[in-house]
């Protein structure tokens, strides 16, 4: 099955503040209906996103972000390993890291957007800042696209 | 803010300082041990993410958006709250279900307790199991597997993604699904749906066997050790069919005392608080849950989950998962079925019951049917339960003549399991603290006890930056003798005093 070249994949709840930057992004993205671009979104990162990743020329995580810089923060991703108690949550650098093992070739170049967020509590609506920091974060997106 | 504890022997010497609400919005796991004269550990407290918030996030909605929204409470179990505000919702519009929504509603739930079994055992759990509780934390993950053994690794994430595509058929999203609703369902399987799924069945059966056979593997290579880990005994509670088989969507509730003696069976959920209430603490948002016989939270706490269900059934009904669960009950004189650490042996049981139960719909021509509603009476009171990945969920609502909820009361999985949980921590700790000093092999050990339950988070998924775990110390008076936390990197550092 043949896939869009570029991946972005933005996470986290929608019900929960500043939580729902990830989703939100995707929503505003998706509505620009962009060619060789797929938006999938997720309330976070699982061990079956390594599979999302297979085919694809590059791919964008979008994420909030809690004290990262204002109004976002672009950084590239390494594979890596985290730890955890929980099965809750993810980085995407351990999905990358996932990809790799199970593939055993090294992913795509993959980019870490961070917007950042200030609110999360449950039933919360997107904080003003953060609503900011969204339209900030999609124009940087616009250019970034264009220059791959 | 320090105060005086309520349940210790001495609480006039005893005291702790309150969790901060910051840790609890981040998702931040905090145990804290509290140390007696002889610097035995007392009493155990596992912080997690609480669960406030909920009824003040659903009061006030039209009861049909329940079944959808209640799925952003927890972004790893969605479907669990979705299927339970359902079956609660059904009672609101007085429905029985047609034979298609059932099966539709019960594909979907097998898909989620296979999907979620599956992350909770390759992503979770093997690599304590595989590596050791006290190997280096560099391996002992996801990623340990997969260089170590691939082929394992690899059936974890494809058992996990063949869950998430019987969820996205049965509920018609990949995430937020809306298929379950109020008297039935909106859609059934199209026969290339169908198709699909029953391609893949069967070898997701036989990796489920294979995982039954790892975990078993396990136990028989560390016996003594897995048998001893963080064991103590506890009363239990789960639903059971009509004939007393494990129903993990539907049934009555039964509860036996820790010495197996019976306490209530096929006890109708609808009036469940004449059976159990929720005490509370000052100490925590989560409430403790006791059976209302027993007296007390301190006497009447009870253990929920896959170890329950698998041991409180009379049987389960897929031939394999039962053959299963019989020799997990006679394993070592029935040891293993009373170790904490017999939580990953029963959840991988019904792994192999949700594939089981999941191949037999898929060959039940109701799935394609096309009568999804019913409707009836009207009511104002709704109760829905589940037994989720986690254990027991409870959905209680009251509609007003608006159509609008006016309360809600949600008893989920990990709130049933908080004491247990502060158990099992206080028996490993008690095992391997030595001193007033902690160290990174004990919280090792208390990692492996919190994750044989996999607490639910309440999900604030801004996952920069993964789930710290804090460790404290608390001596006689209230002083903090030692902290120390993991990051998400793995590193274990002690923080700055607070």
């Amino acid at each position: 099955m043949s896939v869009a070249p570029l991946l972005i994949f933005g996470w986290g709840n929608p019900s929960r503040g500043d939580d729902a930057l990830g989703p939100l992004f995707i929503e505003r993205l998706e509505a620009m209906d962009l060619p060789g671009v797929e938006c999938l979104t997720d309330f976070q990162l699982q061990v079956e996103h390594a599979l999302d990743l297979e085919n694809r020329s590059r791919i964008l995580f979008v994420d909030a972000s809690l004290d990262g810089a204002a109004p976002f923060a672009v950084s590239p991703l390494d594979a890596n390993r985290d730890t955890s108690f929980s099965t809750h949550a993810m980085s995407p650098a351990a999905v990358m890291q996932v990809y790799e093992e199970l593939h055993d070739e090294a992913p795509p170049p993959c980019t870490l957007l961070a917007i950042r967020g200030e609110r999360f509590e449950l039933g919360e609506a997107l904080s003003t800042n953060a609503a900011a920091n969204l339209d900030a974060a999609l124009a940087w997106t616009r250019r970034w696209l264009e220059a791959q | 803010m320090p105060f005086e504890l309520e349940t210790a022997a001495h609480p006039e010497s005893l005291r702790r300082v309150a969790i901060e609400p910051v840790s609890r919005v981040e998702g931040h796991g905090k145990v804290t041990l509290l140390l007696d004269d002889n610097n035995k550990v007392h009493q155990v407290r596992l912080h997690i993410v609480e669960f406030r918030g909920f009824e003040k996030f659903i009061e006030g909605r039209p009861y049909w958006e329940v079944p959808v929204m209640v799925q952003r409470l927890c972004g790893i179990c969605p479907v669990s709250h979705h299927l339970a505000a359902s079956k609660a919702m059904d009672q609101i519009v007085g429905a029985t279900l047609t034979p298609t929504a059932e099966k539709i509603r019960r594909l979907m739930h097998y898909g989620q307790i296979l999907q979620s079994h599956a992350l909770h055992f390759f992503h979770l759990s093997s690599p304590d199991l595989l590596f050791g509780f006290g190997s280096d934390v560099a391996t002992r993950n996801i990623v340990g597997v997969v260089a170590a053994a691939p082929e394992i690794a690899k059936k974890g994430v494809l058992l996990r993604k063949y869950g998430q595509e019987v969820i996205r058929m049965t509920s018609g999203k990949r995430v937020h699904g809306t298929g379950s609703i109020p008297g039935g369902v909106n859609k059934s399987l199209h026969a290339e749906e169908r198709a699909a799924l029953q391609k893949d069945i069967y070898q997701i059966v036989a990796w489920s066997r294979d995982a039954v056979q790892m975990i078993k593997g396990l136990f028989a290579q560390n016996l003594a050790a897995y048998n001893a880990f963080g064991r103590f005994d506890a009363h239990n509670m789960c639903l059971v069919r009509a004939d007393g088989a494990m129903d993990l969507y539907h049934g009555g509730l039964r509860a036996r005392r820790s010495d197996g003696s019976t306490l209530f069976d096929h006890f109708d959920y609808d009036h469940y608080w004449d059976v159990i209430t929720e005490d509370v603490k000052s100490w925590s948002y989560m409430k403790f849950p006791y059976f209302n016989a027993m007296g007390n939270s301190d006497d009447g706490w009870y253990r929920v989950g896959p170890l329950t269900r698998v041991t409180q059934c009379d049987f389960i009904p897929t031939p394999l998962a039962d053959r299963e669960r019989e020799e997990f009950l006679a394993f070592d004189g029935g040891n293993a079925a009373g170790a904490t650490l017999g939580y990953h042996w029963a959840r991988m049981i019904e792994m192999l019951h949700a594939a089981e139960a999941i191949k037999d719909l898929l060959h039940d021509d109701d799935i394609c049917g096309s009568d999804l509603m019913a409707a009836g009476k009207r009511q104002e009171r709704g109760v829905g339960v589940i037994e989720a990945p986690r254990g027991t969920l409870i959905h209680h609502y009251r509609v007003d003549e608006n159509d609008q909820v006016i309360r809600a009361n949600l008893i989920v999985s990990t709130t049933h399991n908080n004491q247990a949980m502060n158990e099992a921590i206080r028996v490993v700790a008690r095992q391997y603290l030595d001193g007033q000093e902690l160290t990174e092999g004990l919280l090792n050990h208390i990692e492996v006890a919190i994750r044989c339950f996999d607490p639910c988070l309440s999900c604030a998924t801004h996952a920069l930056g993964q789930m710290p775990l804090e460790v404290e110390i608390v001596g006689v008076g209230g002083t903090v003798l030692d902290r120390m936390m993991r990051n998400g990197d793995g590193r274990c550092a002690r923080p700055e005093p607070q």
